[in-house]
């Protein structure tokens, strides 16, 4: 294939640019190239492109010599393309029509608009987690009344992947941050010679606190997340839309199940995830302290009482909710693209994680004001 | 304008292709000879987007040789591989298009990973491919999601053009178009044959597009083709899923059409 070739010739009052070569995209930048260095011609008013020497021509060629005989045309005249082999007739008859129009400008949105666009979102935000938990309510308010429409399959399905199937991981986590604080307790503890303050340490902190929100935070992470992804994908598809024409409420039949299964399953999680960090904190307090277990256990008798479990223990079903409503308004947010699937699942964690620590501390708050 | 040479681009020999212990095409063999429009038909589930989707390299075979510009895509290179998937253009289905993408932004990404060219000359070049479609310049800023079923199939077909290929495989490139859009598309189709020598692979079950643009017309069924050639091949043809296929109420009606709109 030889290399595109632009000649300027001129006889009389009629000045011919011929290009000859092969006019294809392996050879568009350098024909690019020869088409911009040729200057509009105003002298002269009979300007022809000869096309008859070209050997190979494709849509990037033949836009380029329309191009050219465009930006060469006197004002108010065109260029004529001369010369046109019947094979490539089709092909300039095709690129003559293109790009007469300029397309309309999308308006860029302003700084002042852009601010006032991140007090709408989250607005937006507000209103949407508003519209589900309300959803939510007006479900479970005609669950209520006829329990035989409760999706009590799917409920049970969503349990054993939320709770049942996240016990290994759970224990794992919790049995390590417990033997954590225990390690990092006798450490600092040892010396003022209060090691045995240590199942104090360790026991109001894990039923307390750190017991329910790092399974908060592990579930957030584990299944909000794919609880956004999931009704997200389903958005995509259709299939929510689908549901809602047949007269049935997506909300009670996706969102109320995967909640339920939270709401009871948290909690559950959160009892076995204390539990292992008790069993982490006593182990380690054993083989690095010296604590015999049963003076671990007869001191932990003493530091904590009922109360600190019910406290934790209270905890973990408001934050199910609040996870598993976040996770579902942002799944039913996710537009059309698999991008903003992406961003509405990183969203949905976030913003749970965020909320779930916020709950916390508001819970902080009353249970002090209670005495509790 | 645009006669089937004798050279053959793609070339299939005894293919084997399965999945688990169903064989989906069994022995098949087909040819497409540059500057055909071959149209392949078949039932649904009788493996034509296996067939289409083996070719290009989707599907790995149990057996026999896929050949497209003389080279066997399994035992070469990736760099030979790359060149060779350069010279073609795949119309999926539904469509495909990069959903994070403008769609114009779409048409330029190939040239953008191919070609070295200046952005303007890019975007001129993708505006004329779309407009080449019937894609308003509007729609170019447009993404995937916010397009209609129609022109999702015409930004994904600008898409497949954006490098010039020498063939199209086209997977049912007028369903869920209406019968006027459709018709542009046939029509289209064959501007493209014949100024760019293009040679087209369709999938489709659209007797219309059948009738109009294919030059040959294969059959597929039992995991092979049953048969091949013009369309008054097909006609004549005595495998009774041919049969039932173009004699049936349909067809009928499309055979009435007035015969100089017929090409086979």
């Amino acid at each position: 294939m030889s290399a595109p070739l632009l000649s300027r010739s001129m006889s009389g009052q009629r000045v011919e640019l011929s290009a000859v070569g092969s006019w294809t995209a392996a050879h568009a930048e350098e024909a690019d190239r020869l088409v911009a260095a040729q200057a509009p011609e105003t002298g002269f008013r009979s300007l022809v492109v000869n096309v008859a020497g070209v050997t190979a021509l494709d849509t990037f060629g033949a836009w380029l010599i329309e191009r050219l005989a465009r930006s060469t045309a006197a004002p108010g005249g065109e260029t004529e393309i001369v010369g046109v082999p019947e094979r490539f007739r089709g092909l300039f008859a095709k690129v003559h029509e293109a790009n007469r129009e300029v397309p309309h400008a999308r308006p860029r949105p302003g700084i002042v608009d852009r601010i006032a666009n991140i007090f709408g979102r989250f607005e937006d935000d507000a209103l949407s987690f508003l519209a589900v938990l309300g959803a939510l309510g007006a479900a479970l308010g005609r669950v209520a009344v006829r329990p035989r429409t409760f999706r009590l399959t799917s409920a049970v399905h969503h349990l054993d992947r939320v709770a049942w199937q996240a016990v290994p991981i759970i224990l794992l986590i919790t049995f390590l941050i417990g033997g954590i604080i225990a390690q990092q307790g006798i450490f600092h503890f040892r010396r003022f010679g209060a090691d045995d303050y240590v199942v104090d340490l360790v026991g109001i902190l894990i039923l307390r606190e750190i017991g329910v929100l790092i399974v908060a935070i592990m579930v957030a992470g584990r299944s909000g997340s794919s609880y956004t992804a999931e009704i997200g994908a389903m958005k995509m598809r259709e299939e929510i839309d689908a549901l809602r024409t047949m007269g049935l409420d997506p909300v009670e039949i996706l969102i109320l199940p995967r909640i339920v299964a939270l709401v009871i399953g948290l909690p559950v999680l959160t009892f076995l995830g204390s539990m292992a960090a008790l069993y982490g904190g006593e182990l380690v307090a054993w083989l690095y302290g010296g604590m015999s277990p049963a003076v671990f256990l007869a001191r932990l008798k003493q530091a904590i009482s009922i109360m600190h479990f019910e406290v934790g223990m209270w905890k973990a079903p408001f934050m199910a909710l609040v996870i598993g409503v976040v996770s579902c308004a942002e799944g039913l947010r996710v537009g059309g693209s698999a991008e903003s699937l992406g961003l509405k699942t990183t969203t949905s964690v976030v913003k749970s994680i965020f909320l779930v620590i916020v709950l916390d501390g508001v819970f902080a708050v009353f249970f002090a004001s209670i005495g509790m | 304008m645009g006669a089937a040479s004798d050279e053959i681009v793609v070339k299939v020999r005894d293919l084997v292709v399965g999945f688990g212990d169903r064989t989906v095409l069994d022995g098949l063999s087909l040819d497409l000879r540059r500057g055909e429009v071959l149209g392949l038909v078949g039932g649904s589930g009788s493996g034509k987007s296996v067939l289409l989707r083996t070719i290009i390299g989707l599907i790995s075979r149990r057996a026999g040789k896929v050949e497209v510009f003389g080279v066997d895509l399994a035992g070469v290179d990736d760099a030979e591989r790359h060149a060779t998937e350069r010279r073609w253009g795949v119309l999926y289905q539904q469509g495909a298009l990069f959903s994070s993408l403008s769609v114009a932004e779409n048409v330029k990404f190939p040239m953008r990973e191919y070609l070295d060219l200046p952005e303007t000359l890019m975007t001129e070049v993708a505006m004329a491919k779309l407009e080449m479609v019937g894609l308003a310049p509007d729609d170019a800023e447009k993404l995937p999601s916010e397009l209609s079923g129609g022109m999702v199939k015409r930004a994904a077909l600008a898409r497949a053009l954006a490098l010039d290929p020498e063939i199209v495989f086209l997977d049912e490139p007028t369903s869920g178009l209406d019968p006027i859009t459709a018709g542009d598309f046939d029509s289209l189709i064959e501007t493209l044959k014949s100024t760019l020598g293009l040679t087209v692979f369709m999938v489709t079950h659209d007797l219309d597009s059948l009738y109009t643009v294919c030059t040959r017309i294969a059959a597929l069924a039992d995991g092979r083709i049953v048969a091949e050639g013009p369309i008054s091949a097909m006609l004549a043809a005595e495998h009774p899923w041919v049969k039932a296929y173009f004699h049936g109420k349909r067809a009928e009606l499309g055979a009435g059409l007035p015969e100089e709109t017929r090409i086979g």
